[in-house]
């Protein structure tokens, strides 16, 4: 079942991937080798114990070496909040494309490029993080990725720059991929003090299958903010393995929001370390399916360090015979002292079939913490569609609203104006315009 | 308007009303006092048609239909309105949106054309001075993070905007205190019409000082044991509940 990837590798080296640096060649061969040793997860794995990954084996997905030329702007319009403007990088088929990039200027002291650019004009801050923070030592899709690191965005805002506008990464899988498999890697790293929103797009245009693979890097400097959003509105053929790995330095804050709608199947990893003192880490997310889709979301929260707070809310509204998953992790580690967590996961099941595993989490080594987990998963409200019906509100309104209403609950958190009203409006109608 | 007979109702198995008859009219203000456990508030559930209540026996008809057919909706969409005792929190939907939601229903089912957001501006400007409530209260969720007297005067507003022909008031004092309650009771008697009833439930005789009832009645174990006028009530404050559940028992 690796085979196949292995061969790739081969070609890959003597070919598109010859130009890299030695040591990222060298980081790739090493993450090839972790791969092969590690093979892919079964449902015995810890980890996976939710999620089979047979479907994506039994694809046997070749990786895509270039783009293709049929995705247009009007393409893309769905998934770019309306001519927003933002400083934005197109990805086609997992490869950069410059035609389809662009948006408005950024600031002095922001650097936004595609990696195989970042190589040459920033050479010291890519060799420096890149394969330093997403670790592939037990995880198979990382090293897959790293061994296939290819293309993929690097930001780097430098030190207390507060970047006013998002950066969005957008990457679109067309009919070219069929059958296909990319490796997105990209590398975010916020210098002290400085600001930043960065939207990772995922979006399938047409309905195809194929394979994303995507690894996300990030650093938070000392006092700095990241605000990172990711949008998986891949294909609902398509498979999407996502990992967002997180470093945060003293007194940093990261807010991530995942939202989940598309593939067949879908994991989504969002990992952070707390590695100073006072930082605040706030991971949201919501994922909504129907059909056959299987939604999987992973967490990990390491508290280090004293003094620092996260907050956790993932909310999915299942339909059809779909499957949810969430399996979030807080770790405290003995020095971690006077840490303050909360982690909710809550689910609302709008079919008999539709089902949720849900696992929340703690691990606590420090003594001196403040830690709450929950988790619900169940239909709507009684009380609330009664009280809906008693101001003059049909019964099937009430519950569209209700259901709209569970998940706005969360998406309220996203601070982006543009964001959170498309991601409303998109929820509002799917779930108020069924016939 | 409104004649209740012979009314029994349980929830759960256990019956908690047990026969109740009643005869509400148009301009009329009528109080239902008793002690806790006295199925005041499950007389107001009932005739909101909360699902948790079964009917097992009586009628109640409503402008010469049968009210226990219909549901709950459609009740509201007749005219009738229910001051939720303890108001339901509905993270995720703007109090502005509900209530245009709930207005424009229940003028289709009158067969009026829906308002547009202009207009209903308009419309939320002129019911939010009458219960001293801000705008800001029109972007929050529904109740959510309400206060208890801010849910409360969400609960009038909403009567203000609706305006039914019936509205009960299930325990709306509770947890008031004397300023929230002077501006609630001032919501409901300025939307006081001859044409509309109210029917005040409540444990203490203080709202009364602000709606005077034309009919006070005193519920205990399901039945009314007693009715009289506003002076009733006074007497209640005087003296409890304890001799008329003596006087019931005897």
């Amino acid at each position: 079942m690796i085979e196949p990837y292995l061969r790739s590798f081969e070609a890959f080296s003597a070919n598109g991937g010859a130009a890299a640096p030695v040591w990222a060649r060298s980081l790739r061969l090493s993450a090839i080798t972790r791969f092969e040793t590690l093979g892919f997860p079964t449902t015995h794995n810890e980890d996976w114990h939710f999620t089979s990954v047979s479907p994506i084996l039994r694809g046997a997905f070749v990786p895509l070496t270039h783009t293709s030329g049929s995705v247009t702007p009007a393409d893309l319009d769905p998934f770019a909040f309306s001519a927003a403007g933002w400083h934005t990088l197109v990805f086609v088929n997992g490869r950069y494309h410059a035609g389809l990039s662009g948006g408005e200027a950024l600031p002095d002291g922001v650097h936004v490029m595609p990696l195989a650019q970042a190589y040459d004009e920033l050479p010291i801050l890519v060799e420096q993080h890149l394969g330093k923070i997403a670790s592939f030592d037990a995880h198979t899709f990382t090293a897959l990725n790293t061994a296939f690191i290819n293309d993929g965005a690097v930001i780097h805002v430098t030190q207390n720059v507060e970047l006013a506008r998002p950066i969005h990464l957008l990457f679109v899988s067309d009919t070219a991929a069929a059958r296909g498999t990319s490796q997105p890697r990209n590398l975010i790293v916020v210098d002290r003090h400085a600001k930043a929103t960065v939207i990772e797009s995922y979006a399938g245009v047409g309905e195809h299958e194929y394979f994303t693979n995507a690894v996300t890097e990030a650093v938070i400097g000392d006092g700095a903010t990241l605000t990172h959003l990711k949008l998986q509105r891949e294909s609902t053929q398509a498979f999407h393995v996502g990992t967002l790995d997180v470093r945060q330095g003293r007194d940093s804050h990261l807010f991530s929001f995942s939202f989940a709608t598309g593939g067949a199947l879908s994991r989504t990893n969002v990992y952070t370390e707390l590695r100073g003192e006072g930082c605040g880490a706030t991971l949201n997310g919501l994922y909504l399916g129907d059909d056959t889709q299987h939604i999987d979301h992973q967490t990990r929260i390491e508290h280090v360090e004293p003094n620092c707070y996260s907050r956790e809310l993932y909310k999915g509204i299942l339909d059809g015979a779909s499957h949810g998953v969430f399996n979030g992790k807080v770790f405290v580690h003995p020095a971690a002292q006077k840490t303050d967590g909360k982690q909710t996961n809550n689910t609302l099941l709008l079919s008999e079939r539709a089902q949720i595993d849900t696992k929340p989490q703690l691990e606590i080594f420090a003594d001196d913490v403040k830690c709450t987990h929950g988790a619900t998963v169940g239909r709507l409200d009684e009380t609330s569609l009664f009280y809906m019906k008693s101001r003059g509100i049909n019964a099937r309104t009430a519950r569209e609203l209700l259901t709209y209403a569970f998940a706005a609950d969360v998406l309220e958190t996203i601070e982006l104006d543009e964001v959170r009203h498309g991601l409303e409006a998109a929820t509002l109608r799917r779930y108020t315009e069924r016939t | 308007m409104l004649e209740i007979h012979d009314l029994r109702a349980t929830v759960a198995g256990k019956e908690i009303l047990r026969g109740i008859t009643l005869s509400v009219d148009a301009g009329s203000v009528h109080a239902v006092m008793g002690p806790n456990g006295s199925g005041k508030s499950t007389l107001a559930q009932v005739l909101a048609g909360h699902p948790a209540y079964e009917v097992t026996g009586g009628t109640v008809t409503y402008n010469g239909e049968n009210l226990l057919a219909m549901d709950p909706e459609v009740r509201a969409q007749a005219g009738i309105f229910l001051a939720f005792q303890y108001p339901v929190e509905i993270p995720g939907v703007s109090n502005a949106y509900f209530l245009r939601a709930a207005y424009n229903e229940i003028r289709k089912a009158r067969g009026e054309e829906e308002i547009d957001p202009m207009s209903f501006a308009d419309l939320m400007d002129e019911k939010m001075k009458l219960v001293e409530m801000d705008d800001s209260m029109l972007t929050r969720s529904v109740n959510a993070g309400f206060s208890g007297g801010e849910k409360k005067r969400n609960e009038i507003l909403q009567m203000a905007v609706l305006e039914p022909r019936l509205a009960i008031l299930d325990e709306t004092d509770s947890g008031l205190d004397i300023d929230a309650l002077r501006i609630v009771a001032h919501g409901v008697n300025t939307l006081k019409r001859p044409t509309n009833a109210t029917i005040v439930v409540t444990h203490y005789q203080r709202l009364l000082n602000y709606i005077v009832p034309d009919f006070v009645h005193v519920l205990a174990g399901g039945r009314i044991v007693r009715s009289g006028g506003k002076d009733l009530a006074l007497e209640l404050e005087a003296k409890g509940y304890d001799w008329l559940l003596e006087e019931a028992v005897a």
